[in-house]
């Protein structure tokens, strides 16, 4: 017998469909994680049992079709910037992407010259949440997730005032 | 005084004042592809030859084979661009002999915009790989090399990346960018020439 069976009678819980939807979505962030260089060493540092993005219902998946958050950390070459484009565009919606690391955001030290590297992911994927750092610590990591939280926060079904 | 029995004058190479002991399989060498397509030096002090482009294949099989070269480890394949002189590309070559601790670099000329020379993926399959990457970035074909295609860059990639021509701004997205890229100014930025 636990704390809390047997405290409430029945009830009925009143509340918006906004609400209920955003707390759902933002309780359970299931990233498709792609780790494109050193980035990923503190991608997999944040998930492992240290940080543990477990407990903030953040949970990798490797699969495109059940994520619902693209991850890219790392460098995006102009040849891996097809394959991402291609893995967001087999991800459902409501989807979104956060950009992690200098690379990610702004092609990092190929910012300027080098033919192989895209100048951010932004170039190719609309990005919602950006982390700086090269590669950032697991704590901004952490805290691109919850950012990406209050972001879903605001989300509504209704539609927007012209 | 330096004493020096006559016919080894021919191993002594002068470089920065100091007379360094070229080893014999040089001479060997020198000997089997004929003088006029090797050249010795010592520079960063590692023996360097200068290998004709026609004669690479005799000179490596020579040195991976003579009993006292053993040069048994391919190292690394490369190239410069010297752009604006001829021989405008040098293919590199290091090698490593672990029988007998020592390492050679080999440099090939290769002085017509063909670039081409000869592959060695049948002397050191190792270089397979390399000789695809040196095709990939600075377009120097290797005549006789069983796959030589892209090794890093896609197929429809146009022109030799690490070329000295190619240009600094040229991008080759393989999907649709969705702004424009950030410059820092407007300026062009040519090459050194």
């Amino acid at each position: 017998m636990s704390i809390i069976e047997g405290r409430y009678g029945p009830n009925v819980i009143i509340t918006s469909v906004d609400k209920i939807f955003n707390w759902a979505r933002l309780s359970s962030i299931w990233p498709l994680t792609f780790g494109l260089a050193c980035c990923a060493i503190e991608m997999m540092c944040t998930n492992a049992s240290r940080f543990d993005l477990d407990r903030l219902g953040i949970f990798p998946r490797p699969s495109p079709r059940q994520a619902d958050c693209l991850l890219v950390s790392g460098t995006l070459t102009a040849k891996m910037a097809e394959r991402v484009r291609r893995l967001y565009d087999q991800m459902p919606e409501p989807k979104w992407v956060i950009s992690m690391g200098s690379c990610a955001n702004t092609g990092g030290p190929y910012w300027q010259h080098g033919y192989h590297v895209v100048k951010g992911v932004d170039q190719v994927l609309p990005v919602d949440v950006y982390i700086p750092g090269c590669p950032p610590r697991p704590e901004a990591l952490l805290d691109g997730f919850l950012q990406l939280k209050e972001l879903i926060k605001k989300e509504t079904l209704a539609k927007k005032p012209a | 005084m330096l004493v020096t029995p006559p016919n080894r004058l021919l191993r002594l190479v002068i470089y920065k004042n100091n007379i360094m002991d070229i080893p014999a399989y040089i001479e060997r060498l020198e000997e089997k592809i004929g003088t006029d397509n090797l050249q010795t030096n010592y520079p960063h002090d590692q023996l360097t030859i200068t290998v004709s482009r026609d004669k690479i294949q005799e000179a490596l099989q020579f040195l991976r084979d003579d009993d006292e070269a053993l040069f048994d480890h391919f190292m690394d394949l490369t190239a410069v661009d010297y752009i604006g002189k001829q021989p405008r590309f040098q293919v590199v070559i290091h090698l490593v002999s672990i029988p007998k601790s020592q390492r050679i670099r080999i440099k090939i000329n290769i002085d017509d915009d063909s670039a081409e020379m000869p592959t060695i993926t049948g002397i050191y399959p190792a270089a397979d790989w390399f000789e695809r990457e040196c095709y990939d970035l600075y377009g120097i074909r290797f005549a006789g090399h069983p796959n030589l295609k892209r090794i890093m860059l896609y197929d429809e990639f146009e022109g030799y990346p690490l070329r000295k021509d190619y240009p600094i701004r040229k991008r080759q997205p393989r999907v649709e960018l969705r702004k424009p890229e950030v410059r820092r100014s407007d300026e062009t930025v040519e090459p050194p020439r």
